[in-house]
């Protein structure tokens, strides 16, 4: 009996310890995250002033900046958003409402799953042979943006189908019912109501895109620009011009790679100062992508 | 009557639009192995296969260049597995945690900050890893160069806890409940319940965690350039400076290498290695993952 009672006492002892191991083990990653965002912003902050977003980079460290950086991550993000948005929403509304169970359904359905596990530099390698050689586009803007969209196509899929597959079919079928054609019970019933998943899916592409520095630097990114790309708005006919999608041009992770890899120390405060920019970019569009979702799923109720 | 046909043809032209936008993920996937056989392809002719797979230099920019694969895939590994023993442990605990252990508020608000950590670009990580990390372990381990496999390697483990640890929790979430009922029955506590039913049950979804895992920490890029050093050396000690596929790609690709040269076509040569064996442990974890669905 004493025995009995004895490794019953064991039993509950290692269950209540691993109560706390548990819970130690969950959390070490955020404490980990905490404390390298407050590393960051003691070595950083000093050095953000209006001059370090509106300075090229440098050889000097207090003079450098990152306009030629932030100036060509939002460019990058535009070409990204025109290819991978309206491709992967077209590719998630074929393969939830209209493809049929066949044989090119089911590649088509392993080779998106299997092609979310790519390393992302392998689609630098895609952009590097396919469009700065192949196509001949450079090493440019516009090759940057498509490798990025390239990459966030898989997700933007998945999401798209996630939000899609939550909509019960009884709104499918009061659409067709009423006399609607497929596109029509699309358009009006089935994008409106998947699209709080689909923006959240939508943004965290992008935020992914934004912090992904190895494929750009495979297709050539420079390190060292210290000029803007030709200015898309123009005060003559027709006012907005696409030269700059051929600019050769550097984003924000790659500026940061290059303060991190130098030797001096004055070059990581810039490295830390581009570091909390490039963190806070990504962590509120987490939050609005979060946000958004929160309130969709709140407003709809089957 | 009219009418009917135009909407006929408005709608099949729609649908075959659409199918095309789906049809694209296809072409992107035929693009990689096109482009990447094809300039391995004219490396191959000039570098013999088997001096490329046994080979133990790595110099392709050298005056005297030495072609050997093995120092990048060992550095790989190596990076790898100091990841996997950093995630794999965390990762499992925590999936425990959070699908038997944690309250249902705790696991709401806990969730979608894990899921931020993998929203952290890895450049920064990889500056934790060189400038945080890496003079923090030196004050234990004084022979730690300032580049090294080590500190990487850990900061790879800890960005991976989260992918470990939800794809496990879903695998453990999916036991039905009256397998833990009967476990519970029989005077099991939780932990002896998760430990000895609930992890053989969810066999299949924890390896496919782990494996997907393996192939995350392979194709990292960013914290491994950063903080590894960039020196191809075949070793397994984790307190030297390594280099990997991916920061070999990474290290041509920032320097001017001239199109068409046999080093232009060495990142190539070393990306079909980490495509192929990405492609490996995804498919491995791709069959894991279709048993959980076959298992209840």
């Amino acid at each position: 009996m004493e025995d009995i009672k004895k490794r019953i006492a064991i039993s509950k002892l290692w269950n209540n310890a691993f109560l706390i191991v548990g819970l130690l083990s969950t959390l070490i990653g955020l404490v980990l995250l905490f404390a390298l965002f407050i590393d960051l912003f003691i070595e950083g902050a000093p050095r953000l002033s209006y001059k370090f977003f509106a300075s090229f980079p440098s050889r000097f460290p207090e003079q450098a900046g990152i306009l030629s950086a932030w100036v060509g991550t939002s460019l990058v993000m535009l070409v990204t958003a025109a290819a991978a948005i309206p491709l992967g929403v077209a590719a998630g509304i074929y393969l939830e409402e209209y493809a049929r169970k066949n044989w090119v359904t089911g590649i088509i359905e392993i080779n998106i799953t299997n092609l979310a596990g790519v390393p992302s530099i392998i689609y630098g390698l895609l952009a590097l042979g396919l469009f700065v050689y192949f196509f001949k586009f450079g090493e440019s803007i516009l090759t940057g943006g498509l490798a990025l969209a390239l990459l966030i196509l898989p997700m933007i899929i998945m999401a798209t189908r996630e939000a899609i597959r939550a909509i019960p079919n009884s709104i499918r079928e009061a659409s067709y019912a009423l006399g609607a054609t497929k596109w029509q019970t699309v358009k009006n019933h089935i994008i409106p109501y998947s699209m709080g998943g689909i923006l959240t899916g939508i943004i965290i592409g992008l935020s992914r895109a934004i912090g992904e520095t190895a494929p750009i630097i495979t297709v050539g990114a420079l390190t060292f620009i210290a000029f803007l790309p030709v200015s898309p708005f123009s005060a003559e006919f027709p006012f907005i011009s696409f030269k700059w999608l051929l600019d050769p041009f550097t984003v924000m992770p790659i500026q940061m790679f290059n303060w991190v890899s130098r030797p001096q120390a004055e070059f990581h405060v810039n490295a830390a100062a581009a570091g909390i920019v490039l963190l806070i970019m990504t962590l509120v569009m987490n939050a609005v992508a979060i946000y958004i979702r929160y309130k969709f799923r709140k407003k709809i109720k089957w | 009557m009219k009418q009917k046909t135009s909407k006929k043809i408005k709608e099949f032209l729609i649908e075959t639009v659409l199918f095309l936008s789906a049809l694209s993920s296809v072409l992107i996937t035929a693009g990689i192995v096109i482009i990447l056989s094809y300039e391995s392809f004219g490396f191959f002719k000039e570098v013999p296969i088997k001096e490329f797979l046994t080979g133990t230099q790595w110099t392709p920019l050298f005056a005297e260049p030495k072609f050997g694969i093995l120092p990048l895939v060992t550095g790989t590994l190596l990076t790898t597995f100091i990841a996997l023993l950093v995630s794999l442990p965390l990762g499992l605990i925590a999936a425990i945690y959070l699908s038997e252990y944690a309250p249902h508020r705790f696991r709401e608000i806990v969730k979608p900050v894990l899921e931020l950590l993998a929203a952290v670009p890895t450049v920064v990580y990889g500056y934790f890893a060189l400038l945080f990390l890496t003079p923090i372990l030196q004050k234990f381990l004084p022979d730690l160069s300032g580049f090294n496999a080590l500190a990487p390697g850990i900061i790879m483990g800890i960005m991976i806890i989260p992918y470990v640890s939800s794809v496990s929790e879903d695998a453990m979430k999916a036991v039905p409940m009256h397998i833990r009922e009967g476990s519970y029955a029989m005077g099991a506590t939780k932990l002896q319940t998760a430990i000895k039913v609930l992890i053989p049950a969810a066999f299949s979804g924890i390896a496919a965690a782990f494996i997907m895992g393996i192939s995350r920490a392979v194709g990292e890029t960013m914290v491994v350039a950063i903080a590894a050093g960039m020196m191809p050396n075949f070793t397994a000690n984790p307190m030297e400076p390594v280099q990997t596929l991916t920061s070999y790609i990474v290290q041509v690709s920032l320097g001017d290498v001239p199109h068409g040269t046999i080093e232009y076509k060495t990142i190539f040569a070393a990306g079909v290695v980490l495509f192929l064996m990405t492609l490996f442990f995804n498919i491995i974890g791709f069959w894991f993952r279709k048993k959980i669905r076959e298992a209840y």
